[in-house]
This record gives C-alpha cells, sequence and structure tokens, in this order.
C-alpha cells in the first residue's frame, strides 16, 4: 500500500444521519467536497481508495483498467456482501473482466433488453393488479399492511423467477438465503453457507431444467449453451445465482422507498397522479435520489492511473459511493431535493456505469413506473401507518431500504 | 448530424432506446445496438446527444 498516514483512516462511511433515512450515509458529503479519492479501512484491516465525486465514480467505472474480478491482486474483498469471496465461475460475470465478461453477458442481454422488457409490461401489471386486490381486500384499520411484504417484494421475486423459471413457490428459500448474503451483519461463514445452500437449490433446479426444459432463461442456458459446450453445468448455476440475488433485493427495496417517498410527499404524489406521463422521469430520480447500493461497486487497479488528481496505483481497491456520486452538486443542480422533472436525472450512476452497469435496468424500471402508477391510482389515500422513526430501515445491509413498511389508507 | 455505434463495446444496457427509439433499437438476437437512424432529422438531435451523453459503454459517437 502507497499512503501510510499515522492514523488508520475511517470505514466506509454506511449510516444515514440519525432521523434522515433518505439522506446519503453520512460523511459521504463531505468527504466529496474535502478529499474525493480518500482512504478507507475495510474490515479486514486493509485499506482501499473511496471515490465520491459523481465525473471520479464514471471515470473509474467506464475506465477498463479498472478490474471486477475480485481474484486480481488488491481487489477489496473484506467487507463485500453477496458472498462475494468465491473464485471460478461461480463468482458470475458480474466479478469477471473481458473477454469473458462479454462473452457470458451477451449471452443474457437480449433478454433484459428494452423491449422484451416492454412486452413484459403487461404482465408485470396483471401481477401488481393481483398483489393490490389482494391487499385492497384486506381491512387496513384493523391489520396495517405491510408493503414490503405485500407488494414490494413479491413483484420483483415473481418476475424473476418467471423469467429464469425458478418456481415461485420455492420463494421463501431464496428470499432467507438471499436476505442472508446481503446482510452487512452476518458474518462471512454464515454468508458463505447460505451461498453453499442456494447453490445446492440452483444445482437441482439446473439439472431439472436440462431433464424437461421450459421455456425460460435456464432452461435455454441448460441446454442450448451448454449443448454448444459453451457453458458448463458450473456457469450456468452461476447464472442463476447472479440473476436472482441481482434481480429481487434490489428492485424490491427501490418499490419500498418509492413508495414512502411519495407517500410523505402529497404534493408531488398528486402531480403524478394528475399526469401519469411524468411517472417515467420521476423514476429516474427516485433513482438517483435513494441510490440504494451502499456497499460498492468495487474495483481493483490493473495498471497505474490517475484520477481526479490521485495516482491509483496497481493492485490498489477502490469502492465506488453511488449514492454521493449522485448527489454531487456539480452535476445535478440543488442535489438533494427531489425534483420529478429534473431534466439529466437519467445521468444518475444508481446502476452504475460502464460495461457493468446495471443488466437488468429496463426491467427495474418498468417494475418501478408499473407499480408507482397503480399505487397512486388505486390507493391515493395510502400512507405510513407508523411514524417515520418506527419505521426498521436497512441499516445493517448493503442495499438500502426498508425491512418493512406498514400502512393504511 | 452523423451517429455511428460500435457494436463491439456496447453492453446491451438499453439507455440508448428509452432515450431515442426512433435512432436506437437492439438486435434481437443478442441485444447488442442497432442504429436505425445514422442521419437523425433535427428534432432528434437532443435526444440523440442525450443517448450519447449516458452510454455507459461510450458506444456512441455524434458527429456536429
Ligand atoms: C432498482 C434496482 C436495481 C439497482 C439499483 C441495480 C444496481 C446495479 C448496479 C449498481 C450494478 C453494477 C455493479 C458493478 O458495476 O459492479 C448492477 C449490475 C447488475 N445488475 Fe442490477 N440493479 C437493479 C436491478 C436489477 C435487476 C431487476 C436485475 C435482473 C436480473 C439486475 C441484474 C444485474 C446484473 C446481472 C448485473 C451485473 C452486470 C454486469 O456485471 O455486467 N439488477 N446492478
Ligand atoms: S446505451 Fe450504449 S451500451 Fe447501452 S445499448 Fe445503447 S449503445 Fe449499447
Amino acid at each position: 500500500m502507497t499512503t501510510t498516514s499515522a492514523e488508520a483512516p475511517q470505514p466506509l462511511p454506511v449510516q444515514p444521519p440519525p432521523g434522515c433515512p433518505f439522506d446519503p450515509p453520512e460523511g459521504l458529503g463531505r468527504l466529496r467536497l474535502e478529499e474525493p479519492l480518500s482512504r478507507i479501512s475495510l474490515p479486514d484491516g486493509s485499506r482501499a481508495w473511496l471515490a465520491t465525486r459523481y465525473a471520479d465514480v464514471r471515470a473509474i467505472l467506464g475506465d477498463r483498467r479498472f478490474s471486477s474480478d475480485t481474484t486480481s491482486p488488491g481487489y477489496p474483498r473484506s467487507g463485500m456482501t453477496g458472498g462475494a469471496p468465491v473464485d471460478g465461475a461461480a463468482r458470475g460475470f458480474i466479478r469477471m473482466d473481458p473477454p469473458d465478461h462479454t462473452r457470458l453477458r451477451r449471452m443474457v442481454t437480449r433478454d433484459f433488453m428494452v423491449k422484451r422488457v416492454e412486452a413484459l409490461r403487461p404482465t408485470l401489471q396483471r401481477i401488481t393488479d393481483e398483489l393490490c386486490d389482494a391487499m385492497a381486500a384486506t381491512d387496513p384499520a384493523e391489520h396495517p399492511v405491510d408493503l414490503v411484504e405485500a407488494l414490494a417484494l413479491p413483484l420483483p421475486s415473481l418476475a424473476i423467477s418467471l423469467l429464469l423459471g425458478v418456481p415461485y413457490d420455492d420463494h421463501e428459500l431464496f428470499q432467507r438465503l438471499t436476505g442472508t448474503l446481503l446482510s452487512r451483519e452476518k458474518s462471512e461463514e454464515e454468508r458463505r453457507t447460505a451461498r453453499a445452500e442456494l447453490v445446492a437449490y440452483l444445482d437441482a433446479l439446473v439439472r431439472a431444467k436440462r431433464e424437461r426444459p421450459g421455456d425460460d432463461i435456464l432452461s435455454r442456458l441448460a441446454t442450448e449453451q451448454q449443448d454448444a459446450g459453451e457453458l458448463g453445468h458450473e456457469d450456468v448455476v452461476a447464472f442463476a445465482a447472479l440473476l436472482l440475488i441481482a434481480g429481487h433485493e434490489t428492485t424490491a427495496n427501490m418499490i419500498g422507498l418509492s413508495a414512502l417517498t411519495l407517500m410523505l410527499d402529497p404534493e408531488t404524489a398528486g402531480r403524478l397522479r394528475d399526469d401519469p406521463s411524468l411517472i417515467r422521469g420521476a423514476t429516474e430520480e427516485l433513482l438517483r435520489f435513494h441510490s440504494i447500493i451502499r456497499n460498492g461497486p468495487r474495483r481493483a487497479a490493473t495498471e497505474d492511473v490517475e484520477v481526479g488528481g490521485r495516482l491509483i496505483r496497481a493492485g490498489e481497491g477502490v469502492v465506488v459511493a453511488v449514492p454521493a456520486a449522485n448527489r454531487d452538486g456539480a452535476t445535478f443542480e440543488d442535489p438533494d431535493r427531489l425534483d420529478v422533472c429534473r431534466p439529466n436525472a437519467q445521468h444518475h450512476v444508481a446502476f452504475g456505469y460502464g460495461i457493468h452497469q446495471c443488466l437488468g435496468q429496463a426491467l427495474a424500471r418498468a417494475e418501478l413506473q408499473v407499480v408507482i402508477g397503480t399505487l397512486l391510482r388505486l390507493f391515493p389515500t395510502m400512507r405510513p401507518a407508523v411514524p417515520l422513526d418506527e419505521i426498521p430501515f436497512r441499516t445493517d445491509m448493503a442495499i438500502h431500504g426498508c425491512h418493512a413498511l406498514p400502512v393504511t389508507w | 448530424m452523423r451517429v455511428t455505434v460500435d457494436p463491439d463495446k456496447c453492453c446491451g444496457a438499453g439507455q440508448c432506446v428509452l432515450v431515442a427509439p426512433e435512432v436506437f433499437d437492439q438486435r434481437d438476437e443478442d441485444g447488442i445496438v442497432v442504429l436505425l437512424d445514422a442521419a437523425p432529422p433535427a428534432d432528434r438531435h437532443e435526444a440523440v446527444r442525450e443517448a450519447a451523453a449516458i452510454c455507459p459503454a461510450a458506444a456512441i459517437e455524434v458527429d456536429a
């Protein structure tokens, strides 16, 4: 490591300031101003760079000299969630570099492309309507409904299960396992066990798909690609694990936070209800504003690279602070204000940037747009059933959001 | 305005299709960018510039 300062650097800021659950983690704003590329210490005592400025974050994520490969020298693995510290094909293409990354990502890119997702929109709407009907059939005065359990989690879960061909009846199993995988408070040991359990489940599922293929992504990968010799069984299991983990907690948390934000801001909610054409831009702004990815993305420099006036040396690790970049006043005017008509909202890096930018972004956007529109229409009086400070925010997780969101209407 | 795309760089994120659907599409077989209109009319220039600005893979180039 190059910089040796007398005092050990601070850990990665993860907690929003007390009482301000929608603010970025405390300390990021000051770092962006005073030391946009700073040193942090990771849980195992190792060091990494932390990038907080929008321009630097884009420069790093858009530069292939920064590797996503968790086995690259200096990759900042300590404190990662998602069961990351695995080697070989099982780590999934999110943790690989070209050419492997390119080859594998391109095998599933068409399944998530814009027109494929648009064709899926009626299905997303039907699922959302059914979940909302079930909510409407309950009496919230008697029992507040947990919006996370009733809608925010089942919609993305059902959608990704449908696309992958994972039986939804198994959702309790994989929701529990992905929950453990993404928790910052579980030990590395617990995350390893959860990952092994998930892989065992998916291993059996992929074998079953080979026997009796259906019309879904896993069946296609398990038959066509495997038969063409392009993919091994292990690769297909890795695809399944990556898409399942990446595809459901993320969107679920964005749905919960977006619904809560609009419940607390009736004026904005009213504007969107009166003019649903604003929902598309509002979704981008909500993605920017909440920036739910709190523990990365992470990279390792494979060469010496100058970023924002600092020299990052080959073999050094970098953690990128999405919430800080998305609140950078140099790019977003009045950045701490939620402005659903912000002209450049879509410039956000909530889905990352560069060749690893979120594969599922069109799907995530469509799910969010459908949910926001439907809730505004069907539940115009929906509001939190408890005061804000009693809502359990996921300050312990790598993905920000709420564990539960009790609502009434 | 002349637009060019580099399919080798493209990662199929589809941002260009969201912003300028008359100019960009994605290939059915692999989701990689297809240019529908290399010389788009003036009323689409702003959207095309926006697409080039947010393309995560710097796969879109705009002349003038
Ligand atoms: C609001 C919801 C979502 C957010 C905020 C989000 C965020 C992100 C981010 C920041 C990355 C970049 C990681 C990196 O650079 O290392 C990423 C990658 C990825 N996301 Fe998402 N995501 C969301 C929803 C989804 C969905 C619904 C899917 C569905 C399958 C998905 C699948 C993926 C995959 C496969 C990657 C890896 C792409 C690659 O490495 O090339 N995500 N996501
Ligand atoms: S925005 Fe860029 S990376 Fe995404 S599909 Fe278009 S050209 Fe490809």
